[in-house]
């Protein structure tokens, strides 16, 4: 039996910064920075927020949509590269949350900005075996960039879920692919509070090799070309990277243009191309065909060629629930109530 | 708070978890071992049960004097909702602005962080209420 999408869940917290407002801050220039990142602000997580959190709206949108008996899910995983905790994984206070436990295997994934899509295919295996019935995979980041680093101008929050199983599918995943290589573009060290990364080095020996290569090995695989599929998303740590990918693919704007929420939400990490596929299965038909590549830096990519199925218009949908209109929602904060809500402002009581 | 308190309260505060009463079937939140109204009548016959996430505001206040912990989030909303199925609860509401607030609003549960032991201790997550999402594109 086919192994694909059962349901989906997508979350964006509601607050949003602009580029200008922080350049502001550090006396940078906005409106270029706007610009050259392709970015008209970036979402926030709001103080009680965290990827906890983030992955419980997402998992709990996908289980409304599903209708299925959280019992039956024998797999959560989250991806992430900004777990509240170290040590304490994430993905079990998801599985309490959606009221899978106790009878379930769980743990939390770690790959930069393509965690999420790991657990994609880790869940896809082991529904594929037999081995669970359901998996709930997630995508999930209130990433941060030091203050005044290139990084605090796009690094956002956002996160999305994927149920993955055999029946009843919403789209059909017909084969995934990856690429994995040492490649040093972004990290963050043990205990460091802010990642650091490789400035220009994140571009063509990291982001476009692997998400090139990925995309080439599927084509390959699949014996597809661009034109074959109806809507492709990239990995979107800017407005400009997953176009100039894009193009350089055979893609055209109108493939691409429903997955780009990086303009109005800023790069998500590992929530972002989950969150891209959320907002394409919003819209799509069935029969669509839909070309997902992720990206995670250090560095890899994850590719999945997906159809959609008639099984996607039985889907409840809630306008509140529409990734777009989540994307939309815009209560604009200036720097300060930022710091406050990130934690840049030291509080004697560790509010 | 104490580790075991909240690790026992888990269900409650993620699911809102709360009890019927086997005799008069009163629902309460959170959980009570013995019907405030059936007394010992009620003894052994306390069933849990998971209520309705979603109510109405039956009162409200905005906290301005925030106690230790909250002060970060201040000034922000506190209120007694009542559920669907009639089950009254305490929440804080949130992603509304003080100003909105209004007895008898729709709300909605969320999930949110309710506070942490310091820097480094647990993290303690539960149910907070914030104004319902509209089911259709016309609300």
């Amino acid at each position: 039996m086919d192994v694909g999408i059962v349901s989906y869940g997508a979350y964006v917290p509601r607050y949003r910064i602009a580029p200008e407002e922080i350049a502001r801050v550090w006396g940078a220039d906005g409106v270029a920075l706007a610009r050259s990142l392709a970015i008209t602000r970036k979402s926030v997580p709001g103080p009680d927020e965290d990827v906890i959190t983030i992955s419980v709206e997402a998992a709990r949108q996908a289980m409304d949509r599903a209708g299925i008996d959280p019992q039956d899910i024998g797999a959560v995983y989250v991806g992430s590269e900004s777990h509240p905790y170290a040590v304490k994984p994430t993905a079990t206070v998801v599985a309490e949350a959606i009221g899978a436990t106790p009878d379930l295997t769980a743990a939390d994934f770690e790959f930069a900005c393509k965690a999420g899509t790991a657990a994609i295919q880790t869940c896809m295996g082991l529904v594929g075996s037999g081995m669970v019935k359901y998996g709930m995979a997630i995508g999930s980041d209130t990433s941060q960039g030091a203050p005044g680093d290139v990084l605090e101008y796009s690094a956002s929050a956002g996160g999305a879920a994927i149920l993955i199983g055999q029946d009843p599918v919403i789209a059909k995943i017909n084969a995934t692919s990856s690429c994995t290589t040492d490649t040093p573009d972004f990290w963050r060290r043990e205990g460091a509070q802010y990642p650091s990364h490789g400035g220009r080095f994140t571009g063509e020996p990291a982001y476009f090799k692997h998400t090139l290569r990925c995309s080439s090995n599927l084509f390959e695989e699949m014996g597809t070309e661009a034109s074959d599929y109806n809507f492709a998303v990239f990995h979107q740590p800017n407005g400009k990277f997953p176009l100039r990918a894009a193009k350089k693919l055979g893609f055209t704007e109108e493939q691409v243009k429903t997955g780009m929420l990086v303009r109005e939400i800023g790069n998500t990490y590992s929530g972002a191309v989950i969150l891209g596929l959320c907002a394409i299965l919003d819209d799509a038909k069935p029969g669509d065909r839909i070309f997902m590549v992720g990206y995670g830096s250090g560095a890899g990519s994850d590719g999945f060629d997906i159809t959609v199925t008639d099984g996607i218009e039985k889907m409840p949908q809630k306008p509140a629930w529409k990734v777009w209109n989540q994307a939309a929602k815009n209560q604009e904060i200036d720097y300060v109530t930022y710091a406050r809500f990130r934690g840049k402002i030291a509080m004697p009581t560790g509010a | 708070m104490a580790i075991p308190r909240f690790w026992r309260e888990i269900q409650s505060r993620y699911n809102l978890v709360g009890t019927r009463c086997g005799n008069c079937g009163t629902l309460d939140f959170p959980p009570r071992d013995v019907c405030p109204k059936c007394g010992r009548k009620s003894v052994g016959k306390m069933e849990k049960v998971p209520l309705s996430d979603s109510g109405t505001v039956v009162s409200y206040t905005t906290i301005h004097h925030a106690p230790k912990g909250f002060d970060g989030t201040k000034p922000y909303l506190l209120a007694i909702v009542e559920l669907k199925d009639g089950a009254r609860l305490t929440s804080q509401i949130i992603d509304c602005d003080p100003a909105d607030i209004a007895i008898g609003m729709p709300v909605e549960a969320t999930f949110r962080k309710l506070g942490q032991d310091g820097a480094s201790g647990i993290i303690y997550y539960g149910y907070k209420f914030r104004p319902s999402l509209p089911a259709t594109e016309e609300t």
